[in-house]
């Protein structure tokens, strides 16, 4: 029996209004090892079987038991402040051939972004588990700042694992994490970027796994990762799809999301697919472009294969050696992506195309002066996806957009992008707080 | 009886348990791989594991991502690990590759195993792939004649145990510790343990890696186990070289002493 964590007030009133997964998500994969289609499943060191398989029953358990649920939506209501709004971007519309953008206001959360959302619910889960560790890879430092979060809201030590030029570019969210009593672990090997983080983690993870749960922040990763981790995010859709049903009486044409590693577009898609006449797009950092080889866009030329515990797409040369991704959006900087777009994507159920730094950085500015939002770099490429998309779609259409995250983060990286101040300014900035 | 397998036979027969060295392929450099094996197999190697360099080896701790980095970057290539086989399975001790899952994939299952038979190697260990995954490899390596060697660790249950067992040919590799690859001080107490309960689900050799380094290090594994892995101990010996003569000389001297170790004795002469 897990004691109690939080000391929730009128525990009958929460109770009444906890919501509790429709019983078609369970149904919709993956399979019982784990898999969308060919892929997913569990690559991974032996020494990790325990511990994922201790998970597997820990999460199936927990999500069925009304406390745990409980204690996640309460969370969610008077910490993360959820639901969330929907707000019509009405001066965005004339860039979008007029088509109506909706934008769902995961930016509004506590913390800034979506991230919150699965990093509660595995928090809980390690309380649950009896484990008094965290580790998490982060790049850009929104994953990092949640968890962080969560480990000083539920007392758990937390060590995070940043790669070195992550730590640099998003050099206000390690000061962050370092105030919410995180320590964080500047990865030097690889590419020094989200990948090599995840490689770090699971070094640890399969050192310490008695005592730590690996809280990995995306829909990636060995099962039952991809499968829980949606579980925790798909509350992005069911609130928008009731938002957008109330908003214009109808059901949006389109959901766009950006995908690094996938997690806030499965947690806006995922109430949505079994609505025939929805389209689902994601949209992949082009980075420098296509034809540049400096992209992360492996759903649009990657290949299969396994990287992270899990079979997906990836960018990988003839060997099987991963290539490095690149993209101004440290968040996005990642050459794999969840096992369950890969199955997305060769379906057909979701169309992914790519959004270059540039095209992502004038949405960027757009979205801040039409609309007074800065979205995280991240969010902007949905919002440049969901430009291009209205102007095919014309002013009929209705685009709903998983605005994922606020861009503080993101101002130091703008105003150097834009000239807005002078590089030393920016670089002293960087320097203070790395 | 398989190479391997009378080669593990061989030093029962010795009352001991074989010595298994790993180094990355293209270490300490792509002409000098072959020639530093051999001098280790000189000096009591028994059998020797060839690495596959990969950009993501989430299961080595520095000192050997150190060593695969360098190979990477100096190029090293699948054909040029196939080569590095050919040439260690000439001096006589048979010869497995180590690969992460994805390099083997990629390439083809069924042409990594054919070329490798083809090279003369006897078996591939996969550190990162565990039998629920492994269909088609299982299918390709029984068709081309390789053994497969799957982990098995302090923390797997004896169901998993015998899982692993069963998809194992030629030994059973028993990670001692939960942990990544690299030199320890002691090796885990665990490690005891987990042979023995490996041993009441199979026959097969269980070889023990993962931090030894030492020759009373190895004495003590050897003591339990059929077989010692030693692997980041000789790659550091080649990596803090100043030369690779000195590298050479400092791994033969090595592979000596850990000779030594699982034979009980102390101190034999390194021959050159």
């Amino acid at each position: 029996m897990p004691t109690p964590l939080l000391n929730i007030p009128e525990t009958k009133e929460v109770a009444a209004v906890t919501q509790t997964p429709e019983q078609s998500d369970l149904g919709a994969g993956p399979d019982s090892a784990g898999r969308f289609g060919k892929y997913g499943g569990r690559f991974v060191p032996e020494a990790l079987m325990a511990a994922l398989e201790e998970l597997d029953v820990a999460y199936r358990e927990a999500i069925a038991d009304p406390e745990f649920v409980a204690q996640y939506d309460y969370l969610q209501r008077t910490y993360t402040g959820r639901p969330n709004p929907v707000t019509d971007a009405k001066n965005l519309s004339e860039h979008a051939g007029g088509a109506r953008i909706l934008l769902k206001r995961e930016d509004l959360n506590h913390t800034g972004s979506h991230k919150i959302n699965n990093v509660l619910g595995q928090a809980l889960l390690t309380k649950r588990m009896g484990k008094t560790r965290v580790i998490a890879e982060t790049g850009a430092g929104q994953h990092g700042v949640a968890t962080a979060t969560a480990a000083a809201l539920l007392d758990l030590e937390c060590v995070v694992y940043m790669g070195e030029e992550d730590t640099q570019r998003q050099a206000l969210n390690v000061a962050r994490m370092q105030l919410l009593g995180a320590t964080v672990i500047p990865v030097t090997a690889g590419s020094r970027t989200l990948k090599d983080a995840i490689n770090e983690a699971m070094r640890d993870w399969v050192t310490n796994v008695d005592q730590t749960h690996y809280l990995l922040g995306t829909v990636a990763g060995p099962a039952p990762f991809p499968e829980m981790v949606r579980h925790f995010h798909a509350i992005i859709g069911r609130e928008a799809r009731e938002q957008t049903l109330e908003m214009t009486g109808r059901l949006p044409d389109v959901v766009a999301a950006c995908v690094g590693g996938g997690s806030n577009a499965i947690g806006i898609f995922h109430a949505f697919r079994n609505d025939p006449g929805v389209r689902l797009f994601g949209f992949e950092a082009g980075g420098e472009g296509i034809e540049s080889g400096r992209h992360a866009a492996k759903l649009s030329v990657g290949s299969s294969g396994v990287l992270h515990g899990a079979r997906s797409y990836l960018l990988q040369d003839d060997e099987g050696q991963t290539i490095a991704s690149h993209s101004i959006s440290a968040g996005l900087d990642y050459p794999s992506v969840g096992p369950e777009h890969a199955w997305l994507r060769d379906t057909g159920k979701a169309t992914y195309e790519s959004v270059t730094d540039v095209e992502a950085m004038d949405a960027f500015a757009l979205l801040s002066r039409t609309e007074g939002i800065i979205p995280a770099i991240e969010s902007a490429h949905a919002i440049a996806g969901a430009l291009r998309v209205g102007k095919r779609l014309g002013p009929d259409a209705v685009i709903l957009v998983n605005l994922s995250g606020r861009g503080d983060k993101d101002v130091a990286t703008a105003a150097k992008w834009f000239n807005l101040v002078d590089s030393a300014t920016v670089d002293s900035t960087s320097e203070v707080v790395t | 009886m398989s190479h391997l397998a009378e080669t593990f036979a061989a030093a029962r027969a010795d009352g001991r348990a074989a010595l298994i060295a790993y180094l990355p392929a293209g270490f300490p450099t792509r002409v000098d791989c072959v020639p530093v094996i051999a001098a280790m197999v000189e000096n009591g190697v028994d059998a020797v594991e060839i690495g596959l360099p990969y950009s993501d080896p989430l299961m080595d701790g520095p000192v050997i991502q150190a060593a695969v980095d360098s190979s990477l970057k100096a190029g090293t290539r699948i054909g040029d690990v196939m080569a590095n086989v050919g040439g260690v399975v000439g001096t006589g001790a048979p010869t497995l590759v180590m690969s992460y899952w994805n390099p083997i994939e990629r390439y083809g299952v069924d042409r990594f195993a054919r070329e490798l038979a083809e090279a003369g190697g006897c078996g591939v260990i996969t550190p990162d792939l565990t039998p629920e995954e492994a269909g088609p490899w299982i299918e390709a390596t029984d068709e081309h004649g390789i053994d497969r060697v799957f982990l098995v660790a302090p923390s797997s249950s004896d169901e998993r145990i015998e899982t692993v067992v069963r998809a194992c040919s030629g030994f059973v590799y028993a990670a001692s510790t939960m942990g990544v690859t690299g030199a320890r001080t002691a090796v885990s107490s665990s490690a005891p343990e987990l042979v023995s309960r490996v041993r009441q689900h199979t026959t097969l050799p269980v070889c023990v890696g993962l931090g030894v380094s030492t020759r009373a290090q190895a004495a003590d594994v050897a003591s339990y186990a059929d077989g010692v892995i030693v692997g980041s101990a000789f790659v550091k010996a080649l990596l803090d070289a100043e030369s690779p003569g000195a590298g050479a000389a400092a791994a033969a001297a090595l592979a000596a002493e850990l000779a030594a170790g699982v034979r009980g004795a102390s101190g034999v002469g390194v021959r050159a």
